[in-house]
Formats: C-alpha cells, sequence, structure tokens
C-alpha cells in the first residue's frame, strides 16, 4: 500500500508542471493583457503609463522567461502578488475566499450524501413503487431547473415574502455584535438557501447514480447466495450489498474535489457570496496572470489528491486494486 | 396703514435672519448596493468605478466638483492661473489633518505630484500630471505647479484624491497598507474591508467642514442586479441604482412609493455608433449621414431604456456649460437617409433590395463587447432600421478585453458600437485629434480633419472659459456635420434611495455631491454597527 502511494505521489509532480504548462500557454493566447482592464479607453492613460505598467508586471519577458520565473517562485511557495491594484499576495487573495467555498460545497456534498444515497437505496430495493416513481419525477425536476431561477424563487419567498432568511452575503451587518452562538446561527441561517439549492442540483443526480448501482449490486449472484442462506435482507443490502453500490459513488466524490474551489460562478454572485469562484471568474476577465495561476495550481493540487483519495478508498474497499 | 408696513417689515426682517433650515440630526447608518468591489483603497492605482466610489468619502482632492460641475476649492482653498496660463498657484486650507492626526501640508500636495509622475507608480491617469514641468511648495499652505505650456485640463486633474505623504513616501505602493486601509482627510474614515462582500465607513468627526451627519456608511458587494433589487425588497439596502425596467415596471408599487424615493438625472456617458473611416464606404460622409437619418433614437430610447434617456448630439453632455444645444441634428427621416445613400453612390440596381454600389452590397458588421444588454438591443434595432433602406447588417459580440485588444486596437472592425464616459472637463482631445488616430490610440475610426485639430490644441491651452466654451461649440458643430459617430443616445442614472434620507437635492453632477449633508431624522435612524 505504502509502495502504491509513493509511486502515486511521484506521478503527481511532473502531472503538474504540465498542468501548469498548459495553462501558463493558454492564457496568454487568449487576448488581452493585464493592462487592458486599466488602461482600454481610458483618455487619461498615456502610452508612456501602459509601458510602464506591463514592465511592472514583467509582461515585457518574453513568455518562457515570465514561465520559468513563476515556476521558480512557485518552487518556494511563492505565488506572486496579484496584478489587481491593491497588489495583495495572491495566497492571501485566495487564503480569504476558499474556505466559504470549500464550506458551502462540502456541506451541500454531505448534504447530498445522506439524501441521495437513502433515496437511491430505497428506490432500488422498492423498484416501481410509488416513491421510486415521485423520485423519478422529482429528479427530472431537478434536472430540469435551472438553479439560478430556483434560487431567485427562494429569495423572493424565504427572504422578501417570508423574511425567514438573508437574501445574500455570508454574514449579518451586526455580526461582530453577536455572541458566538448568534454568530454560528447567523452564519447558518446565510449558507442554508446556498447550500440547500447547491445540493439540490446534485441531489438529482446522486440519487439516481445510486439507484443504478444498488440495482446492478443487487442483481449479483453474491447477493442471492446470501439471500439464500437465509440472511435477513437487511443485513444483505446494508452489509453485503451497499459497500460495493457505494464504490462508484467513491470516484464521484473523488472527482467533484476540484469543484470545491472552482465553485459556482453563478452560485456566488446570485448570493453575493465573496468565493473562489467568484474570484477566479473576475481575475480571469482582468487577465489577472498570477491569481488565475494561483487558482489553477490549487484546483490541480486539489483534482490530483481527489483522484488519489477516491484511489485510496478503492484500494481499501477492494483488495484486488492494491495487488494490482 | 403704517401697522401693516411694519409687519411686513418685522416679517422680511426675520425671514432675512440666519435662521438654521430645519436641524439635520447626526447618526444612523446607509447600506448601499455595489455591483463590483473595490481593487484597491489607493484611488490614484485604480481605474474601476467601485474603488473610486468606496474611497471617495475617505479623501479630498485639492479640488472638486460642485452641484452644477464647476470646479470649485477642496483642500486648496483657492487657485489662481497665471496670465501666461503656465503657472497654477493654490493656496490650501489651514487646519486641515489626516485621520491619523497628522497635519495636511503642501508638501503632501508635492508629494502627490511627485507620486503620480514617478516610473514605479502603477497608475494610469499620469498623463496629465507629466504635462507639468516643475513643482514646489513654498510654504506649508502653498502649492505651485508649472506646465511646460498652457494646459487647461490639466485643472481637473488636481480632483484626485490627495495621499499623506508620511505613510506613502519611500513606500512600494503596491504593498502599502494604505491599499487596504485608507487614511484621508474626507469626511469619513475607513473601518474595515471585507473583501468581496463589503466597506464599513465612520463618520471623521474632525472633518475640516464638520462632521457628516450621517454616521456610518457601508457599501455591500452585490454582484448580481436581481438579488441587489430583492435586498432593497427586504430592507437590506438603503440606496442602490436601477436598471431602466425596475425603474419603469418593478418600483411602482404602494410599498416603493412609501419606502422610497426615485431619481432620475441625464448620466454622464453616452453610446454610438462609430465607423471605421479607413473603410472606403464610410469614409464618404454622405454615407454615414445617411446612416444617421436612418437609425431612429427615438425609438431606440422608447424600446432599449423604456424611454429612460435623451438623443445625443455630440461628445458633451446636455445641459452643462459646454454643450452646444444648436448643431446638426439627424432625426428619423428614411427618405432622405435613402437620398444621401444615392448621392454616394449606394442604390438597388439589382432588384434585391440591397443597395449596391459597383457591384457590391451595402452590407457590414457591427461589433460589440458582450455583457451589455443595452448595447446588444441598440444593435438589433439598428440592424432592422437599415435593412429597411437596404442596409444589410450582420451584428457580432465579442468579450471586453478581446474585442479592444484584437479588433478597436487594432482597427479590425466596420462599425463598433459603444460608450463614452463623458467627463467634467469637456477636453476631447485624445478621442478625435488626428494625431491620435494610431493604432493602440482612442482616435479607434481614424477620423481627421486639419479644422478640428487647431480647435482641440487651442482649446487645451485657454483657461478663459467663454473662449473655451467658444471653440468647443464649434467642435461639437463639426462633429456633427461629419458625423464619423452616429451619436445614439444619453441614459438617465436612476438612483432609488430609503425615503427616511433627508437633503438630497438633485442637480446637474447627481445626487450624491452634497453627501455629507444628508440626514436621517433621529426616529428613522438604522444603528451603526462596528466600530
Amino acid at each position: 500500500m505504502l509502495t502504491y502511494l509513493a509511486k502515486r505521489l511521484a506521478m503527481m509532480v511532473p502531472l503538474l508542471i504540465g498542468i501548469t504548462f498548459i495553462s501558463f500557454l493558454i492564457m496568454h493566447l487568449a487576448p488581452g493583457s493585464p493592462t487592458d482592464l486599466a488602461a482600454d479607453l481610458n483618455p487619461k492613460m498615456s502610452e508612456i503609463a501602459k509601458e510602464r505598467l506591463t514592465k511592472l508586471y514583467g509582461l515585457d519577458k518574453p513568455l518562457p522567461v515570465q514561465y520559468w520565473n513563476w515556476l521558480k517562485r512557485l518552487a518556494v511557495l511563492d505565488f506572486g502578488r496579484s496584478f489587481a491594484p491593491d497588489g495583495q499576495p495572491v495566497l492571501n487573495k485566495i487564503a480569504d475566499r476558499l474556505p466559504i467555498t470549500v464550506t458551502i460545497n462540502l456541506l451541500s456534498l454531505a448534504l447530498v450524501l445522506v439524501i441521495a444515497v437513502p433515496i437511491g437505496i430505497y428506490s432500488a430495493t422498492h423498484r416501481g413503487s410509488l416513491f421510486d416513481q415521485g423520485t423519478t419525477v422529482f429528479v427530472f425536476l431537478g434536472f430540469a431547473t435551472p438553479t439560478f431561477w430556483l434560487a431567485l424563487l427562494c429569495m423572493i419567498l424565504f427572504g422578501v415574502i417570508l423574511g425567514w432568511l438573508p437574501i445574500s452575503g455570508i454574514k449579518s451587518l451586526n455580526h461582530d455584535q453577536l455572541s458566538a452562538w448568534g454568530q454560528l446561527m447567523d452564519y447558518a441561517r446565510h449558507l442554508a438557501l446556498p447550500v440547500i439549492l447547491s445540493a439540490f442540483t446534485s441531489l438529482a443526480g446522486m440519487s439516481r447514480y445510486m439507484r443504478g448501482n444498488m440495482l446492478e449490486v443487487i442483481r449479483q449472484d453474491y447477493i442471492t447466495t446470501a439471500r439464500a442462506k437465509g440472511l435477513p435482507e437487511r443485513l444483505v443490502i446494508y452489509s453485503h450489498a451497499l459497500r460495493n453500490a457505494l464504490m462508484p459513488v467513491i470516484t464521484i466524490l473523488g472527482l467533484s474535489v476540484p469543484a470545491l474551489i472552482g465553485g459556482s460562478v453563478i452560485f456566488e454572485s446570485i448570493f453575493a457570496i465573496p468565493g473562489m469562484g467568484k474570484l477566479f471568474y473576475d481575475s480571469v476577465m482582468a487577465r489577472d496572470y498570477p491569481v488565475v495561476m494561483g487558482g489553477l495550481v490549487i484546483g490541480a493540487v486539489l483534482t490530483l489528491v481527489g483522484n488519489l483519495l477516491a484511489d485510496l478508498g478503492y484500494a481499501l474497499a477492494d483488495p484486488r486494486v492494491r495487488s494490482s | 396703514m403704517r401697522r401693516f408696513w411694519g409687519i411686513l417689515l418685522l416679517c422680511l426682517a426675520w425671514g432675512a435672519l440666519p435662521w438654521p433650515a430645519l436641524a439635520a440630526d447626526n447618526g444612523g447608518a446607509l447600506v448601499i448596493g455595489t455591483i463590483g468591489d473595490a481593487t484597491s483603497m489607493i484611488p490614484m492605482i485604480t481605474s474601476d468605478s467601485a474603488s473610486h466610489e468606496m474611497s471617495g468619502l475617505v479623501y479630498n482632492g485639492l479640488l472638486k466638483y460642485d452641484k452644477d460641475l464647476n470646479l470649485v476649492g477642496d483642500l486648496a482653498e483657492s487657485w489662481k492661473v497665471s496670465d501666461d496660463g503656465l503657472t497654477i498657484t493654490f493656496r490650501l486650507r489651514h487646519g486641515v489633518r489626516w485621520q491619523d492626526g497628522k497635519p495636511y501640508t503642501a508638501q503632501d500636495a508635492l508629494f502627490n505630484w511627485r507620486f503620480m509622475v514617478d516610473p514605479k507608480t502603477p497608475t494610469a491617469y499620469s498623463g496629465d500630471y507629466m504635462k507639468v514641468k516643475d513643482a514646489s511648495a513654498p510654504d506649508d499652505h502653498t502649492f505651485v505647479v508649472h506646465y511646460k505650456e498652457p494646459f487647461a485640463p490639466g485643472l481637473a486633474s488636481w480632483t484626485l484624491s490627495q495621499m499623506p505623504r508620511h505613510l506613502l513616501e519611500g513606500k512600494d505602493v503596491r504593498a502599502s497598507k494604505l491599499n487596504r486601509h485608507p487614511i484621508g482627510t474626507g469626511p469619513y474614515r475607513f473601518v474595515r474591508w471585507d473583501p468581496g462582500a463589503r466597506v464599513v465607513l465612520n463618520y471623521y468627526e474632525n472633518y475640516f467642514e464638520g462632521r457628516p451627519h450621517i454616521s456610518q456608511v457601508t457599501y455591500r458587494v452585490i454582484p448580481d442586479m436581481a438579488t441587489m433589487f430583492l435586498e432593497l425588497k427586504a430592507g437590506g439596502l438603503d440606496w442602490m441604482s436601477l436598471s431602466a425596467l425596475q425603474y419603469r415596471r418593478q418600483t411602482s408599487t404602494a410599498f416603493f412609493k412609501k419606502n422610497f424615493v426615485k431619481y432620475k438625472y441625464l448620466a454622464s456617458g453616452y453610446t454610438y455608433l462609430g465607423y471605421n473611416l479607413k473603410d472606403p464606404r464610410f469614409a464618404d460622409k454622405r454615407v454615414r449621414q445617411g446612416l444617421s437619418y436612418a437609425i431612429n433614437k427615438e425609438e431606440l430610447i422608447k424600446g432599449v431604456l423604456l424611454g429612460l434617456g435623451q438623443v445625443c448630439t455630440g461628445p458633451v453632455k446636455p445641459g452643462t456649460y459646454w454643450y452646444n444645444p444648436k448643431v446638426k441634428q439627424y432625426p428619423y427621416d428614411p427618405a432622405k437617409a435613402k437620398a444621401l445613400l444615392k448621392a454616394a453612390g449606394w442604390e438597388d440596381r439589382d432588384g434585391d433590395g440591397i443597395l449596391d454600389k459597383d457591384g457590391r452590397p451595402f452590407e457590414f458588421t457591427i461589433l460589440t463587447n458582450q455583457g451589455n444588454a443595452y448595447r446588444a438591443n441598440t444593435g438589433v434595432i439598428i440592424q432592422q432600421r437599415l435593412s429597411q433602406i437596404g442596409v444589410r447588417v450582420k451584428l457580432r459580440t465579442v468579450e471586453w478585453a478581446a474585442f479592444i485588444k484584437e479588433f478597436v486596437n487594432k482597427g479590425r472592425f466596420e462599425a463598433v458600437l459603444l460608450g463614452w464616459t463623458i467627463t467634467p472637463d469637456p477636453d476631447q482631445f485624445d478621442i478625435w485629434h488626428s494625431s491620435r488616430a494610431q493604432p493602440g490610440q482612442l482616435n479607434f475610426t481614424y477620423y481627421k480633419n486639419p479644422e478640428l485639430d487647431k480647435i482641440l490644441v487651442a482649446q487645451r491651452r485657454t483657461f478663459d472659459r467663454e473662449e473655451r466654451r467658444a471653440l468647443l461649440f464649434k467642435m461639437q458643430e463639426i462633429l456633427a456635420e461629419d458625423v464619423p459617430y452616429t451619436f445614439l443616445y444619453v441614459p438617465e442614472a436612476l438612483p432609488i434611495l430609503a425615503a427616511r434620507i433627508r437633503g438630497v437635492k438633485p442637480a446637474p453632477a447627481g445626487i450624491s455631491y452634497n453627501f455629507t449633508d444628508w440626514w436621517v431624522p433621529k426616529a428613522l435612524q438604522k444603528p451603526a454597527l462596528t466600530r
């Protein structure tokens, strides 16, 4: 197992460098440069000022040199400073935004699992029942409803009409005056709509997925054997079948890790959440290369780690993977 | 009768006494919704409006604009331009202190100029300051600048925020704490900035014009217009800018009438259709005039802005001192449009409904930037109108950075649908002078007119307002005759404010010019939070 882990970790380094190289190249191939946002169509921007900015950002050097410099800094975990006027270190900017995005996504992932797995199991074991048919309709609704629209409806209902939940942001203006418990509740109230709504979108897919896996597993011979041996149905389903049916779900979970930081730009915009998705989107639009690269590296690392965790999970659950 | 006169006299005397107006209460908090977050709290190095708006309450310039967009003193009590127009002497206010207690002096002003021309300062605004040959601070309250040649727009450049020398000198501006924690001389002092979420400001008790009435101002960043509107409805915001649709259709209910007041004034910007004059089809003035007659501007205002705008006749804001109301106009007249195009050789010879010349049909592409629904809709209406006179138009939208870099800067377009901001100073040199008709410059339609060139240079060299106005009137006449752009419309700015706020007096400068005079009656105040 340890050699497996070491091999996987060693593989990650060249992969990561490859990813950053391609990202760097593509980003610089896109038309536009960081000075454009400040400079273009700005009558007060003189040519000299534009040249100065270009030089300050180090954009006057050839691309390979820029990439090499960037890579050298990365080796000591220096992501550089943002090109935005405040010139904040990229890591600070990301550290400001990452926790909230990860929190929302983890909570919604947890919610999805807690709801989707039982729904999937129940639908599979009661195939064709009213519940199964009901969830099928629900799933189609979940797939078909545009989330931004649903979000607005919920905001109108719970925020404006009923006044139960805040409409946007992650904390109230008076957050600092609240007690510790009050602050926690304040966060919870703000997170309720974004978490539930982002869970809703994945819920549909995940519960269907679980149902499909479960159906496939309970048709297997060993399940029939277990039943034939006279094991109680509960034990057959939850001990024998579930473990195998969950395997593909682990893979999906691993794959959802990058989404934890990519976040959802649309969600963060609608709910005015200062998260990673919005930061990344704005940085791409502003051609703020250091922040974009910082986000990409962290995203790439998380993706690789996510895949690794999924594979490790697999290996733990299935000895055949380990030995191969 | 004598008694009557006596009473009248008494009444007049009573009225003439300096009675204070209804006393304004101090206190309370105000929450303002904004689409974008600030990028830095050092306005000299930012170019986005959010940064300037949020830090604007913390800083002062040497000069500022009054309600009628005239330049008046701010940190400078007065200023004098020498007879040859080469020297400006600012007399600075006495007793002004930075919010950390240090006095504001002419050395600060001098530092600010040096900072702006320093090659290490990443600013977009150095151009105007580099025209200054030399500056000096002979004493603590006098700041003198010498220009290489008379430069009237230079005066407006002194409205830019003054930064504290003692905190910035000799430091790397991009690593400066002032980026995240501004310290100015203005009416409000900085409290906190949660990136992407909010900026909180509290009143500065020692502000040189007296404390502002409203105690706390919070800017809340809400990137989505629909969400912002819901926040307003739910009471989370006191002030936001409405879209035309929200202004017309969604805010006429009893709820809004009771709790909010809507304002409407002409925004400082205009939308235009610019032609690439290097394209032989558009080089002919009659073609541009013909197309201008074929576009129904009233219809655009009605359809796109829901009536909330005004026809644009040139690059100067209507209703201001510099605006020439008597220039040639192009009311919708398809017959005249066709006649002009025919005179230029464009007519439908093959009967396919499309005008042609030398066997080539009249068709072109209008390019505009992505993400601006007003412009996209404008393009569609123009397309339809031009098709009626036999001109086929294609529309194409491109992401902003790519649009500028690949098309506008390189002159690779036939026509563009864009907008300009109108600055209070009417200098248009960079947009119309033929020396600016170069790749990457602002005269990207390649418009060249020697007569206009002379006027653009002359208006920069005169500080005499009357004389400058006469020159700018002539400029507007030339542009209206030559129509390098078809000037389309000037939209209205549509702020909505909580009804509890008093002291708002809309003027040509908008509503926020007298923000420090705004107040909320004690009983209606929202408590100020987070000290």
